[in-house]
């Protein structure tokens, strides 16, 4: 039965994707007809070739990303690079900031989590400093750090420490008294008690926080890169609408995604691992 | 003045409540429990006889009394003291073996790995739970779940053990099968064992005493009676001892009609410890009055 199902949303998938893609190359058509003019060159630079940018249809973008993906590291200077080099960097300004956030946030909210003190000491802080964008911070970021590399890693920070302080918080304070009262009878000290009870118990509720901050600041760096320039998946983007290369533009939107959901499912497993059954 | 192995004088617990007089959940508690003796404690919900376990567990606390263990004072929760809740409080994400193991891995943190395991499968065979040992709690039915809190237990070898209502979520077939279990490892052992029931036959069956509460607010202890049936008993043996009808009607006739009377009465005594009672020889007629002085001598020895 969940068989046939799983077989049937398959099918029904690929259909809808056919679907999609068909329209989009037959809507996306260069108008057949236009004759290019004899001199290819001259007839752009005149204005006289097709005077509609239209955005490219499947087929192009397919040829692009087989290239691309081909030769995905080689570096012609900084402003043609491959797709690996500038993924490379966006993961390694991701990942930094990703882990130091969590380095900071998940003690930070098991303190929160352990404390009702502390948590009512700490609210009205996370909660003024949580909405904001991590895009804001960017000024000041670059003014104080001096430096845009960094200033990237710092906005990542800033935007993964709040679903995992927060999580872990609400995981840490949720865990069943009974489980607590286990380690009382069983006489452990504060910091086991914290190792081998606590945290089993709460893994699952951090491992979610940590799952929400990875996907926001996948989404942030992007944001990020288009501002600092120089290299990385963002700031490709950009320089390829500014090139006018719409290939390239869509063909790297697809690539966000396709990272994000590795990134996703590489925490899903985590996750899985941790996780148990009441 | 000789003193129990545990030793329990004028217990009481007030919460205070706003604006008026503190509500008195029971007062006047007193009560001893002999080493290797099996004690039951029975009353109406509500009558504070968890709070009296947990107190004894060092989880909770009184507001008057003094509670002494081997002649030492009961503060905070002690490895001397196991637990057994009745919502068997087992780790989910450790197996049954590691279950057991984290409690003897806390009692005897000096012995080997292999040492620790050796001993924890001991006891997990001990329960019956030999073929079950990488189960997690999840894949364990409420029997096999309890049977797991019970050998984590018994195998960190406590001084005093409490059981907190352990059969209270389970079905008759299945509380059967695990008071045998029970009656086994503790022959076995020999623990002192301070258990809350709402099952006369289970106490009946397993208990050396039975404490009856009275019901509460105001709550006491109004008797401790002893049940002279000799060992081993066997669950289906033991209803045909001549003793076995006159225990149980007596403790039923406390359930249904004293516990209600006596609430809120206060012993002319006043040390709190409650008279003792054996419904096997006395008059079944006899057995039903309360001496409401409680005979001194006979626990101040």
């Amino acid at each position: 039965m969940t068989a046939a199902i799983s077989m049937r949303a398959a099918i029904l998938s690929v259909l809808l994707l056919v679907i999609s893609l068909g329209l989009w190359e037959v809507l996306c058509r260069e108008p057949a007809g236009v004759v290019p003019a004899a001199d290819d060159e001259y007839a752009l630079l005149m204005g006289a070739a097709d005077q509609e940018a239209r955005v490219p249809p499947p087929s192009v973008v397919f040829v692009h990303a087989f290239n691309e993906l081909s030769q995905p590291f080689y570096d012609k200077g900084p402003n043609d690079k491959g797709i690996g080099i500038q993924l490379g960097h966006s993961l390694y300004r991701v990942l930094t900031g990703y882990l130091l956030a969590a380095l900071v946030a998940i003690p930070i909210g098991f303190v929160i989590g352990m404390s009702p003190l502390m948590y009512r000491a700490l609210n009205p802080f996370i909660q003024i400093l949580r909405p904001i964008s991590p895009l804001a911070w960017m000024p000041l970021a670059l003014f104080v750090i001096q430096d845009s590399e960094t200033s990237a890693i710092f906005v990542i920070f800033i935007c993964s420490v709040w679903p995992m302080l927060l999580n872990t918080a609400f995981g840490v304070a949720g865990v069943r008294r009974d489980w607590i009262n286990v380690a009382r009878t069983h006489e452990l000290s504060p910091l086991r008690t914290a190792f081998s009870v606590i945290l089993p118990a709460a893994m699952p509720t951090i491992l979610t926080g940590m799952r929400i901050s990875v996907g926001i600041a996948w989404l942030v760096i992007v944001a990020a890169e288009m501002l600092v320039g120089g290299t990385g998946i963002g700031y490709y983007v950009w320089n390829e609408w500014n090139n006018l290369d719409l290939a390239s533009v869509i063909f790297s939107i697809l690539l966000i995604g396709v990272v994000g959901m590795l990134l996703d499912l590489m925490l899903g497993g985590v996750a899985r691992l941790v996780s148990y059954q009441e | 003045m000789s003193r129990y192995f545990l030793d329990a004088r004028r217990l009481a617990k007030r919460f205070p409540q706003p604006g008026g007089e503190p509500l008195t959940v029971f007062e006047n508690v007193s009560f001893g429990l002999d080493q290797g003796e099996f004690v039951c404690i029975i009353g109406h919900s509500g009558c504070g006889k968890s709070t009296i376990l947990n107190a004894l567990a060092g989880l909770d606390s009184f507001s008057e009394g003094t509670l002494e263990m081997a002649g030492k004072e009961v503060a905070g929760p002690s490895l001397e003291r196991g637990v057994v809740f009745q919502n068997y409080s087992l780790l989910p994400w450790l197996n049954a073996l590691e279950n057991v193991e984290f409690g003897v891995r806390a009692r005897f943190p000096q012995w080997s790995r292999e040492q620790q395991r050796a001993h924890s499968r001991q006891y997990l065979e001990m329960v019956g739970l030999g073929g079950s040992e990488l189960r997690k709690p999840a894949q364990l039915s409420g029997g096999m779940r309890q049977r797991v809190s019970i050998a984590r237990a018994f195998a960190t070898q406590p001084q005093l053990l409490l059981l907190d209502e352990p059969f209270g979520a389970l079905d008759a077939l299945t509380r059967g099968v695990i008071q045998d279990e029970l009656i086994k490892i503790w022959s076995a052992t020999r623990q002192t064992v301070f258990m809350i029931t709402h099952d006369v036959d289970e106490a009946i069956l397993l208990a050396d005493r039975i404490l009856l509460m009275t019901n509460g607010p105001q709550a006491r202890i109004a008797e401790s009676v002893k049940i002279d049936i000799p060992r081993p008993r066997q669950r289906d043996q033991v209803i045909h001892h001549p003793a076995y009808y006159r225990i149980r009607n007596h403790l039923v006739d406390f359930l249904v009609t004293r516990s209600a009377q006596l609430q809120g009465q206060v012993d002319t005594d006043g040390s709190g410890f409650p008279p003792e009672i054996n419904p096997a020889l006395d008059e079944p007629k006899a057995a039903r009055v309360v001496p409401l002085t409680p005979v001194k001598e006979l626990h101040h020895g």
